[in-house]
């Protein structure tokens, strides 16, 4: 944890007694721009443990661990990787399919290959896989969107659940019970509340039936 | 909802993204049809001990299991 601890201090005080210019030139590089020969590890921090402990293998760094993305390819690929995560499991993990419809604050967005890099945060809604004829649906209750130049797409929510899960008699219910919290409400903070559930329950509503 | 303004509206209420997203998760949650809807709410639920401390010293710990109750 400590371990750039120095190296940080040092940038933070070149910093502040020359430009911030020096600053703009330590950028850290994009997802897609880390280097693939990560296995050796950081060069400098190696050849130091070897002048301290030239018998013991230096420690790996997460890094290490993590297995690299490809870079963007020259010609459009023609399958979306997809990653699809909850706080509770991986529901798509690298799965390769033709297109995703996600529903982005902005409204249902397709993502095909090669899809230009965006970060889109997601209302509840309809999130669509598409993989040949096959179409899995989930509705998921809120999250992000990343999209990476490379055709990766990593898409997080709080809560997904298959459509077929969801029943539409609790969903009548809390449509008529949050409506009329809304009407009822007094306080900001009681209507945005009620106008949360009146747009969740109108979204899983219109995802049932559309 | 609006989503061209600068602020949405649960944010001008006050509330963050974390409460708002938990808030649509909670509501999401409790339209699953059954034997899921125990299992996700089940998924939710948190345990904790609370320690009071008097006079420098820590009183009976306490034990608590409920389901997370989200608030700001």
């Amino acid at each position: 944890m400590f371990r750039q601890v120095a190296y940080r201090l040092l940038t933070r005080s070149t910093t502040t007694t020359y430009s911030a210019g020096a600053a703009a030139t330590v950028r850290r590089p994009y997802s897609t721009e880390v280097s693939t020969d990560a296995s050796s590890g950081d060069s400098a921090f190696v050849e130091a443990w070897k002048k301290v402990a030239p018998n013991i293998d230096p420690p790996k760094t997460p890094i290490q661990f993590m297995e690299p993305r490809p870079p963007t390819p020259s010609t459009l690929p023609s399958k979306l990787t997809v990653n699809f995560v909850l706080p509770y499991a991986a529901e798509l993990s690298k799965a390769e399919v033709d297109m995703v419809i996600v529903p982005a604050t902005t409204g249902q967005m397709g993502i095909l290959p090669g899809h230009v890099p965006t970060i889109a945060e997601l209302k509840p809604g309809l999130l669509s896989v598409h993989e040949g004829n096959d179409v899995k649906k989930y509705f998921i209750s809120s999250g992000f969107a990343f999209v990476h130049s490379n055709s990766y797409a990593d898409i997080m929510a709080v809560e997904a659940v298959p459509l077929d899960r969801i029943d539409p008699a609790q969903v009548q219910k809390g449509l008529s019970e949050f409506t009329q919290k809304l009407n009822s409400a007094s306080t900001d903070l009681d209507k945005a509340e009620a106008q949360i559930g009146v747009d969740v329950h109108s979204a899983l509503n219109s995802a049932l039936t559309g | 909802m609006a989503s061209t303004a600068a602020v949405p509206f649960w944010r001008s209420a006050g509330m963050t993204y974390i409460t708002y997203s938990n808030i649509c998760a909670n509501l999401v949650r409790n339209c699953l049809k059954e034997p899921y809807k125990s299992e996700a709410v089940s998924r939710e639920k948190v345990h904790f001990s609370i320690t009071k401390w008097a006079d420098g010293k820590p009183q009976k710990p306490s034990i608590r299991r409920e389901k997370l109750v989200y608030v700001m």
